[in-house]
């Protein structure tokens, strides 16, 4: 995929939340956005400023009230919900604030329940989701629980959950929110790995030091892209790999 | 693919379940006990039925059995009883025999039998015994079978032959030690030589004289030739007891009425009652017809099977509330996990499969523990009382299908409560 093609494009893209009878909640109120393949966005704004709104439409879990939304060269704005279902499931690679793995299975299963619902046969996929697991440090807990690890093996699960489908874009939403600083960096290094290996990233916080390491920052501010702040060019594609 | 899909679902609905294991367990529990209850009031139940069916079925089913009954007090006084002093007469005569015969279209035989109760006695061993004249063809009608010797014949009928056929209860207590055939026995004051061993299907007449005989031995019987016992007992018998005695003049007992077929016994039922009716001024005899007997146990058993599979079906209606109100909690509960799931490309119909797999794990699991335990139980319940008890293929087969369906149609609503969820609000919830 070229660099410069954008596989994400927002055109004008309008929320509307009905609150009671009269009252009408405008959280996005017509954002244009493009990224391009292989590019490290930032999304930050105060809570309100339609941050949360924007990243749950860039992740197919809720449709625009009007405007378009281009995932991958796909209309996804009006999808029914399966089609929507499918395309999270093939296109985008969640990370959230805490972690949400799935308590009653093991490492290495929740590294394999997207692939569940691709229907995919999980066997043919051993090997992909064992090197998922080494790539994120945690090859020798394949079956532990998540209540037997820490929350920095938590959120590496959870990363190397986001790349089994191996989506477009990887979702993160304030990935280092529930960690302590040390194993924030440590996710946070993972998560450029990544970038550097060629992956989509974008990233919800509202930590400067976090968002710092994106290449575009944009600030969220009353339902509209308040500034857009480019850290340095997307770079060019670097042969280094993730490991 | 699909079947894999399907196996791994069954699998995580499993693993679901064990993470709770009490819960589970006390969940499964209100299917075992309903399950296990179907099985085992149905095994009663028809345990029971069972043994009433073979009673009536042992009195053969082409059979119509007319049997003399002692008046009631009143009707006596008031009717041929008492003109004759205190002389009774009463009961079915030969006369009816042969007319019964002659006039009941599809009537195969009819055999009549003297019931007469004496003591019977070989050596030192004195046995209080039904003494049955009849015919040679009793063994074709009531089924019984010859076990040694021979039964009566007509030679025996025709010369009134001091010989006698008896029970093979009777053989081993009259006779403990020695082959009874060819010893004669002292019944009254003639003796009789034992000419043959019978084995019973029925008791021809378990209460001859009108329920006077409550705690007898029932098969202690001695077959004559009715010829024999007419002339040797003649047809007024006299009981003696404490100062006063009793004369009462029957000249049958029973007659037994073969029929061609279960079609002649339906039409025969009527005509007999008019015809015996005509001859009887006084209402001294009864029908019975085990044909429709046979009918009203089964009718019985039927309205028994429903009653006690109703009660038992509420109890797995209970354990199916108990199920839908733990999955409906565990949705609540895991509501993040479907959040998670459903923002990992799971479709509302994944999530329906889920949790809906997981209740039929839970209600089939309980199924299958409740037929385990609801085969056994009947089999104890037998051990403990005299009850009898079958388990039949159906109901356990129904008993397992209604814990499966219990577990559909109380999952439903928990699984598409679950699937309605909104992904964002679920991965919201705390």
């Amino acid at each position: 995929m070229p660099a410069e093609s954008a596989i994400i494009r927002i055109e004008a893209v309008e929320k509307r939340y009905q609150l009671g009878d009269e009252v009408e909640v405008r959280a996005l109120r017509g954002v244009d956005l493009e990224v391009s393949a292989g590019s490290y966005l930032a999304i930050m704004g105060p809570s309100g400023s339609g941050k949360s709104t924007l990243l749950n439409l860039l992740g197919c879990l809720d449709r625009p009230s009007a405007g378009r939304y281009f995932l991958g060269g796909e209309d996804v704005s009006q999808m029914p919900d399966d089609a929507l279902s499918e395309a999270r499931g093939r296109k985008i690679g969640f990370i959230f604030q805490s972690y949400n793995l799935i308590a009653q299975l093991t490492v290495i299963e929740n590294i394999q329940v997207p692939l569940l619902y691709q229907g995919k046969d999980l066997r043919a996929y051993h090997d992909h989701c064992l090197k998922l697991a080494e790539l994120v440090g945690l090859g020798d807990r394949l079956h532990h629980r998540p209540n037997q690890l820490s929350g920095g093996q938590q959120q590496r699960v959870a990363v190397a959950r986001s790349l089994v489908n191996d989506p477009l874009m990887i979702l993160a939403d304030e990935p280092t929110g529930n960690l302590d600083s040390k194993t924030g960096q440590e996710v946070l290094d993972l998560i450029d790995r990544l970038n550097q290996g060629g992956k989509t990233i974008i990233l919800v916080t509202h930590d400067d030091r976090v968002a710092s390491r994106a290449h575009r920052i944009i600030h969220m501010k009353d339902g509209l892209i308040d500034r857009e702040v480019v850290m340095r060019p997307p770079p060019g594609r670097t042969p280094t790999s993730a490991n | 693919m699909l079947t894999f899909q399907f196996l791994s679902t069954v699998r995580l609905g499993i693993k679901s379940l064990m993470l709770h294991k009490l819960r589970s367990a006390l969940t499964m529990l209100g299917i075992i006990f309903g399950v296990c209850s179907v099985i085992a009031m149905l095994a009663i139940g028809e345990g029971a039925s069972y043994e009433a069916q073979e009673a009536i079925k042992k009195l053969g089913s082409n059979n119509i059995l007319l049997r003399s009954l002692k008046p009631p007090e009143q009707a006596r006084q008031q009717g041929s009883g008492a003109s004759r002093g205190m002389q009774l007469k009463y009961g079915l005569t030969y006369e009816d025999g042969a007319r019964l015969h002659s006039t009941i279209p599809g009537v195969l035989r009819v055999l009549p039998m003297r019931i007469i109760r004496e003591n019977v006695r070989f050596g030192r061993n004195e046995i209080p015994c039904q003494v049955i004249g009849t015919l040679p063809f009793y063994t074709e009608v009531t089924g019984a079978g010859v076990v040694s010797g021979r039964f009566l014949a007509h030679m025996d009928e025709q010369h009134q032959e001091n010989v006698c056929v008896i029970t093979t209860g009777l053989a081993r207590r009259l006779f403990p030690n020695q082959n009874p055939l060819q010893h004669a026995v002292k019944i009254d004051a003639f003796y009789y030589r034992v000419v043959g061993i019978v084995q019973e299907r029925s008791q021809p007449e378990q209460r001859s004289q009108a329920g006077k005989m409550e705690g007898q031995p029932l098969d202690n019987n001695v077959y004559i030739s009715l010829n024999t016992s007419r002339t040797r007992f003649g047809d007024v018998l006299i009981r003696r007891s404490a100062g006063s005695f009793e004369a009462e003049e029957v000249q049958l007992h029973q007659i037994t009425v073969q029929m061609r077929d279960l079609a002649a016994v339906e039409t025969a039922d009527p005509q007999i009652k008019t015809l015996l009716s005509r001859f009887h001024d006084q209402n001294d005899y009864e029908i019975i017809v085990p044909l429709q007997l046979l009918r009203q146990a089964e009718q019985t058993k039927r309205i028994f099977n429903i009653v006690l599979g109703s009660i038992a079906a509420i109890s797995l209606l209970v354990g199916g509330i108990g199920i839908m109100n733990i999955m409906l909690a565990t949705v609540t509960e895991r509501t993040r996990e479907i959040g998670v799931r459903r923002a990992l490309g799971a479709k509302r119909r994944d999530i329906t499969m889920q949790f809906l797999v997981e209740t039929v794990v839970l209600s089939v699991g309980g199924g299958i523990i409740g037929v385990c335990v609801g085969v056994v139980t009947p089999v104890v319940v037998s051990q403990l009382t005299t009850m009898r008890t079958i388990v039949t293929l159906w109901s356990v087969l129904v008993a397992f299908g209604i814990s499966g369906a219990v577990g559909i149609v109380f999952g439903l609503y928990p699984a598409t409560a679950a699937a309605k969820l909104d992904p964002i609000e679920a991965l919201r919830h705390e």
